[in-house]
């Protein structure tokens, strides 16, 4: 059973090796003149402004948010609709429920205006 | 063999499994990257041929050399590590950029018997490697220490984040189909025709899923994280060399990757379109290479959406389709009708 993964911790590993190995080899055969001016930040030209850390618009965080919850729920519906034909009526309706409940929440982000970007 | 086999002593059968295990793996990989390399070309081809242009035809014939050209090109060229950045970061996004892309390939299903791993959880790993590649972009951004790079990054990941609901939902409704999350029964409970793809049943989802894939990908006409007109290149603005170039593989890689499981989950994988034909790995490909085609299409074709309207598109009417219908599916499974579902 276990051994199966064993191919896929591999490919994860060349994965990661067909990342590293470009990055390596451009860092071997590329010129390497830095200059204070090339590599200050890019900002069309200008000397930056101010710090890039800065703030920003707050819906980000709410899109972050709302995917956690949504994402949970997904994690939630994998299962339930892998055995769907197995539990037949009562798990059926049992997700209803609790689709009820998500989609409660859904109408109310969206009234209140979470999902508006203008 | 044998000199080998005294060299490694009690360890020799798990050398010889890891490098059978690696040969396959390199099997995959280099046809992957051949097949990236191209998609460069093809994309310049056909949206050059759409234009009424050329496309690129210098370097070989028909411009085939291109992209090994432009491989050269991009090794050479120095990779700028900007002082404000956090170097380590900064260098680790890339890689696991691209790193998921390829590492997804190890379940997919190329034929019947053509797979790698082929694991129970196959789907739940896709998803997995999936969101993975969400890191990468944040991690540039924020690494790159530019007012540019750091707003792309945000675009970019809330697009990325928002449309994988819509994805994952659509997935829903092809595991109530097949009951399966590995790969290879998913495609065998679409057996007997064209007909009984899942993308006929599950019409709605195939849609969302195959429009999310391309806002997954940060394609056109779903770019704005690219936006040149506004912040120039988003997250990877402050890449160059070969760091730019992964990024740009690996948005390529993801390609390929989603319409590879678009072909497996809705489109019956290798299987044939009609019983009098055998099953094989060429219908894979074939369907592989037609949603890729999409892909080009779109570029050339629509223009670029505004930020709210993708969110809108995201939030407000794919969730709710696809919600919808799961449900719709599911009730239908509860009535005698449910056999039009499987």
């Amino acid at each position: 059973m276990l051994e199966n993964y064993f191919p896929i911790l591999l490919f994860i590993l060349v994965g990661l090796a067909v990342g590293l190995g470009p990055l390596v080899l451009g860092k071997i055969v590329s010129p390497h003149k830095p200059d204070s001016e090339k590599n200050s930040p890019y900002e069309c030209g200008f000397e930056a402004f101010e710090d890039a850390r800065m703030k920003f618009d707050v819906r980000y965080y709410l899109v972050a948010i709302l995917f956690i919850l949504f994402d949970l729920e997904i994690a939630f519906l994998f299962p339930w609709a892998v055995v769907l034909q197995e539990i037949g009526l009562a798990g059926f309706l049992a997700m209803m429920l609790f689709l009820l409940v998500l989609v409660v929440g859904f109408v109310y982000e969206w009234m209140k205006g979470a999902l508006e970007w203008d | 063999m044998d000199f080998l086999a005294n060299l490694f002593g009690s360890y020799w059968p798990a050398v010889q499994l890891t490098s059978w295990t690696l040969i396959k793996i390199i099997a995959i990989v280099l046809p992957l990257m051949i097949a990236i390399a191209y998609l460069t070309l093809a994309e310049r081809k056909v949206i050059g041929f759409m234009q009424v242009r050329i496309g690129p035809n210098r370097v070989g014939y028909f411009g085939l050399l291109q992209p090994l050209a432009d491989g050269v090109k991009l090794l050479f060229k120095e990779i700028i590590l900007p002082t404000a950045s956090n170097k380590t970061l900064f260098l680790l996004g890339p890689v696991l950029a691209i790193a998921p892309a390829f590492a997804a390939w190890a379940v997919i299903p190329f034929d019947a018997t053509l797979v790698l791993a082929n694991i129970d959880a196959g789907l739940l790993y896709i998803l997995a490697m999936t969101s993975v590649a969400v890191y990468g972009v944040i991690i540039a951004g924020w690494a790159s220490n530019s007012k540019y790079a750091f707003l792309g990054s945000m675009r970019s990941v809330a697009q990325i984040v928002s449309y994988e609901i819509a994805m994952g939902f659509a997935l829903v409704g092809v595991l109530m189909c097949a009951n399966s999350l590995n790969l290879g029964k998913i495609v065998m409970g679409q057996a007997g025709g064209f007909w009984h793809w899942y993308f006929i049943p599950l019409f709605p989802l195939f849609i969302v899923y195959f429009i999310s894939a391309v806002a997954e990908t940060n394609r056109a006409p779903f770019d704005v994280a690219e936006g040149e007109s506004e912040i120039v290149a988003g997250f990877h603005v402050e890449y160059s060399g070969m760091a730019f170039a992964i990024f740009f593989l690996a948005e390529y890689a993801n390609i390929w990757l989603v319409c590879a499981l678009a072909a497996t989950m809705f489109l019956g994988g290798w299987l044939s379109p009609v019983p009098f034909l055998p099953d094989s790995i060429l219908w894979f490909l074939a369907k592989m290479g037609a949603l890729v085609f999409f892909f080009l299409w779109f570029r050339a074709t629509f223009p670029r959406y505004r930020y709210d309207q993708i969110m809108r598109l995201g939030w407000k009417i794919f969730i709710p389709i696809t919600l919808v219908w799961i449900i719709f599916v599911g009730a239908m499974m509860q009535t005698s009708l449910g056999y039009l579902f499987h």
